[in-house]
This record gives C-alpha cells, structure tokens and sequence, in this order.
C-alpha cells in the first residue's frame, strides 16, 4: 500500500466528554482528523465529526422488500400456476396463509443483506488484518489520528500543543513500516 | 453529554474501583485461564452430548418404534422437547431486542450470554424435528426447490412448513445479532492478547474490527434494525409454533388462544433459563458487580408477569372449554386436569402458576437462592405444560378403544436429558472463550449507570449545594447536562 500514509499522530483521551469537545474545538480549527477510535459507541460522536447519517438501514428496507417481493412471487407461481393442488375446492391462492413465510423471508433477506452490507462497509471479514493504531482504543482510550505524511516539524508539534491543550492525556507519532 | 438517569435507580454496575480497565479486565479474564470446576463440568455435559448423540444414531438405526410412541400418541417428548427448547430461547431475544427497543439498559449486563443461550437452545430445538421425521437424510425433502419429481412442491398452506422458515430465520438472524455484537469484544481480547496464536485467531473472530466512528456508526443502525426484525420475529415463531396445534381438529389443541398463551410462556421458561445459567456465572466468574442483584429483580419481575398471563390463560382454556358446550373440548380438559396424566398436570400448575407469585414480594425476588430454585421450578413446569399439551390431548382421543398411555423408553429419556448436555457444552466452550458480557454496551452504561458515576454527580452537587448529596437530590443531580 503504498499510496497510504505511514506517519501518523495520535491523541489519546480518556474520558469521553472531554474527547467529544476537544473534537469539537479542532473540527473549530479546521484540522482535518484522520481518524476516530473510540472502545464503544460514544453518544453524539458522528454529530460532532459532522458525519451524514448511515444509509445502511435504507438498505436493509430495501432488502427486505426484495424478500416480501421474492417469498409472494415463489408461492403464488407455486400455488396457482405450477403445481395448483386442490385442497377441498379451498383457493388456489390463500393469501391469509402466505403471510408467515412471506414475513420469515422479509425478515431474513433484510438482516442478511444488512450484515453483509455492514460488513462491507466496514471492511469487515475473517481474516482481515487492520492497522491497530493503539491497542488501548478497543480498552479505555479515545483516539484522534492526524495524517502528518509530509509535514514540517513545526506543523506538527503545533498540533501536538492542539490536542493536549485539549485535554489529551498523552499525544504520541505512529509510524507504521512499510508491510504494517 | 449522558442521558437521563435518575439517581433514585440502582446502579447497573456496582463497585467504586470501576474504570474502563477494570471492566475489560473483570469480563475480558475469565477467557485468559481455565477455572478449577470448567473440566470436570466439561466432562459430565460432554459425555451428556455423547449419549445424545448415541440416542439419535439408535434412533436412526433402529427406527422411531425405539421411542415409546404408539398409534394413538404419535408426537410425545420429542415434540415437547422441540417446544420446550424454542421457549427457552425466546428470552434471548428478548433481551437483546425487546429490551433495546423499549431501552431498558439492564439488558447490557446479560444480554450476550441470554443471546448464546438463545442460539444453543435452537440448536437443540431444531434436533427434535428433524429426527422425529425418521428418515433423516431425506430431511431436505421440507424445503420447497425445484426437483425432478415432476412438479412437486412443499404445501405453502401447512403450518409444519411455517415453522421449518420460522426456525430457520429465527436461528440466522438470532446468531448475526450475537455475532455482529461480539466482533468489537473479539477485538477488545485481540489487543490484549499476549501469545501470538491467541492474538491470530481473536483477530479472525473479530473480522478486524478496530472501533472507527464510522464503523460505530454502522454498528448503532444496524443493532437498531435487527433489533426492530428480531422483535416481531421472536413473537412470530412461537406464534408459528403454536399454530402446529391451533390449526389441527384435536380438542385441547384447537384453539384460538395458543399464539399469545405460547408467547408468554416461552418468555417465562426463557427468563427462568437466562436465570439459572446467570446465577452460576456471575458467581464462578465474579461478575456480581456486573449483574447485580437489581438485573435478576428485573428479570424476577418478568418472571411474574409471564406467569400470570400463562395462569391465565389455563384457566381461561379451562373456561372456553366449559362455555362452548362443546362436550370432546369439555372432556379434554376435564381429563386433562383428573384424567390419567393429573400428576403431570399438577405439576404444571404449582410450578407455572403458583410458584411464581412469590416474586409479588421483594425480598423474595431479591433472594438469590429462592431465585436459583424457582427457576429450575419453572423450567420443570414448563416441560410439563408442553407435556400435557401434547400428549394428554393425544392419549385420549375420539376413539375409546384407541386410547393409551404413554411411557417414554430409554432412548427417549437419553435423547432428552442429552440434548441438555449438547446444550451446556456449548454454553461451558461459550464461558471459556467468549466474553459473557457485551464490554462495549457494559462501557456505553459506565457515566449513566454506574455507581462511580453516580457517586461523582452526588459529590460534584455536594460542591454545588452544600452537603445536598447524592440519591435524595432528584431533580438536581438528574438534569441532562447536555
């Protein structure tokens, strides 16, 4: 990858507060942040990035729709056109009783889609080895991660007076090698 | 920035040594080394495992006439136990999105272990079914795909056919909602993982989760989503599973109140399940500080909700059936309750109905031990209700000369007592590697619900309003700050 970066800064928090208004306060700066890594889903986070809203539950409507479209059709076909049995002079095509699976496969195309999808998205998949920044952030730390791939000394211990002004309880470079 | 809480509320989490390290630690630990009873238990349930699946390979082998069915009883333990199995994983479910939903945050505690339960109790569920079928390798034969046997397809009108798409979806969906919710604690043993091999495989159980925003982002939709499918889902295949009985023409199954009746019961037995599994962990593994004794009041308080409206309903049955004047209903019940299997059906009634109306007290729903007892009470009396259901409505049917008894053999007991082997294995392998409680949802509590917490907002109002501290200060400790 050698379009990537391999230098980084990153700031460490520890309480999430204090990292949602340093956040606040840098976006305020116009700093552009690399990175948010945070151990769980910190209240208000993708507001305070600025982040627009997922569309990942627009996909899974979508999904599901195709499971309703794709359940109804199957039994219909089935029912009046393929294999039409007669079950006591009943209807060919009750729909009253095509209701339980038509709902079972809505709702397992929908979170089957949505999974997949999240885990592309998320470049999630077994086997993927990401780039760990710091291991604390899966632990106790809030993490910002600044690209600083060819900036001057000064820039960046500019930014490093920045983030612990901010309340960062440490401020350290990330260099990753080459094969990282 | 945290949401509403009121001071008056228990802590979810006890303890005022807790940070985040802390709770990584506590929860993270019991996966880093072996605890003294896990082998012996691992033994004892394997070997249960091992008998059921000898049972089944007999049953195989020899055929479904090495179970006690005889022509009038054609559906007895394994069908009960197929229920019974389903039931229990309803609280699961019902935990993780039920909960999610009405946002009751006392489900972050017991929620990831309630859901492995789910997935292992449908594990064993699904057995039943498929074995009680007899010719197992043709067990293909009930999804409908197109075949060379001229047109021949599945009856999309059968409710046998409903429950083998409810089953299946329910066991999908149920295990990418644990699964989605594990990967970020996958990643939080990955980056304190010591040995290499153990950093190797934790990384590939997590899918290389790192926390990003925007993965957290996604992580919250989709959490919401499955939650708002799972939870019309958990309702729909009980519902399903009733409509195995309600549809039939056998008095004593044919009615209208199955749905809701299986519904609450299967809530019941869930929450008697999650119950007496948690018990035994928050104690081996010192996570009282985490399920506290507040988590399984709640839970308590459900427990005597479901088995009210279960009470209920057994009576209202017993009620229709006299007022409908309809005189094979009216036997089925009478017989149900004195007939020959009275002994079953009182053991449904003391267990299902009155045992539970002890947690109207606090100090009962608050005792640990009275907890422990009654939920394995419950659970008795749950199998009992699918008992008499079945096979009570069954043993007596419109033909005098036909009517029997049925006595279970001893592959039907090693079946059924092996199916909870398979059941606790999975969930002894579970407590050795998994986390039994969800860290990140745990963490996402931490500044609400906690007692560090709420102690800081009942000292920093003490700074502010002069020794007016802590948990009488509602109003003023509970304003959202944001």
């Amino acid at each position: 990858m050698a379009t990537q970066s391999n230098n980084y800064l990153l700031g460490l928090w520890d309480h999430e507060e204090v990292f949602l208004h340093a956040i606040e306060h840098i976006r305020h700066d116009g700093i552009e942040i690399y990175e948010t890594l945070t151990p769980f889903p910190v209240h208000g986070l993708e507001t305070a990035l600025g982040y627009r809203d997922t569309r990942l539950h627009t996909a899974g409507f979508l999904f599901g729709a195709t499971g309703t479209t794709f359940a109804l059709s199957i039994m219909s076909w089935v029912m009046t056109t393929n294999y039409p049995l007669n079950f006591g002079g009943k209807p060919n095509w009750p729909l009253p009783s095509f209701i339980p699976i038509t709902f079972e496969m809505t709702v397992l195309f929908a979170a089957v889609g949505m999974v997949l999808t999240y885990c592309v998205r998320n470049k999630l998949f077994p086997g993927y080895i990401p780039r760990i920044f710091d291991k604390r952030t899966t632990d106790d730390r809030f993490a910002l991660v600044f690209d600083i791939e060819g900036k001057s000394e000064a820039d960046v211990e500019q930014l490093k007076a920045v983030l612990s002004g901010q309340g960062a309880v440490e401020v350290k470079k990330r260099i990753f090698s080459e094969n990282e | 920035m945290h949401a509403y809480e009121s001071d008056f509320r228990e802590p979810l989490i006890n303890g005022l040594d807790k940070n985040y390290t802390k709770i990584t630690d506590d929860i993270v630990g019991p996966t880093e080394r072996t605890y003294k009873g896990w082998w012996p238990l691992m033994i004892i349930f394997g070997a249960l495992a091992g008998l059921f699946v000898f049972c089944l390979g007999w049953t195989v082998y020899y055929g479904i006439g090495a179970w006690g069915l005889n022509k009038t009883v054609d559906w007895a333990w394994d069908i009960t136990n197929f229920v019974w199995w389903i039931g229990i994983g309803h609280a699961g479910t019902l935990i993780s999105a039920i909960l999610l939903l009405f946002r009751q945050r006392f489900r972050t505690g017991i929620n990831r272990a309630a859901e492995a339960m789910t997935i292992f109790a449908v594990i064993c569920a699904g057995m039943f079914p498929v074995f009680h079928m007899g010719r197992v390798w043709m067990a293909f034969f009930i999804f409908p795909y197109p075949n060379t046997r001229g047109p021949l397809w599945v009856n999309f009108n059968s409710p046998l056919l409903w429950d083998v798409f409810a089953i299946s979806t329910y066991f999908t969906v149920s295990l990418l909602f644990w699964y989605s919710g594990l990967m970020p604690d996958f990643a939080t043993i990955r980056d304190r993982a010591n040995g290499k091999t153990r950093k190797w495989i934790y990384n590939i159980l997590s899918f290389g989760w790192t926390g990003t925003a925007k993965q957290w982002q996604r992580f919250e939709s989709l959490s919401l989503v499955l939650a708002g499918l799972s939870t019309p889902l958990v309702l729909s295949v009980h519902t399903i599973v009733s409509f195995d009985f309600a549809t039939s023409v056998i008095p004593g199954w044919h009615t209208t109140i199955f749905p809701p009746y299986f519904v609450a019961g299967a809530i019941f037995s869930g929450f008697a399940m999650v119950e007496t599994l948690m018990l035994i962990v928050r104690k081996v593994f010192n996570l009282e500080d985490y399920i506290t004794v507040n988590h399984i009041e709640s839970m308590n308080k459900i427990i005597v909700l479901t088995g009210s409206i279960v009470g209920i309903a057994y009576i209202t049955e017993m009620f229709i059936a006299w007022y409908s004047g309809y005189l094979y209903e009216q036997f089925a019940f009478y017989n149900r309750a004195l007939g020959k299997y009275w002994w079953a059906y009182a053991w449904m009634m003391s267990c299902n109905v009155l045992s539970p109306q002890l947690y109207w007290f606090k100090p009962f729903r608050r005792n640990l031990w009275i907890t422990f007892i009654l939920s394995i009470f419950v659970n008795i009396g749950m199998w009992f209700e699918r008992f008499v259901i079945i096979v009570t409505s069954l043993a007596d049917d419109f033909l005098p000369s036909s009517w029997n008894y049925f006595t279970p053999t001893w592959v039907d007991m090693g079946i059924y007592i092996g199916s909870i082997g398979l059941f606790m294995t999975l969930f002894l392998l579970f407590c050795r590697f998994f986390p039994v409680i969800a860290i990140a949802e745990v963490k996402s509590v931490f500044r609400t619900s906690s007692e560090v917490a709420k102690r800081e907002r009942a000292l920093k109002d003490e700074k502010q309003n002069g020794g007016f501290v802590g948990h009488t200060t509602f109003g003023i400790l509970d304003k959202d700050d944001k």
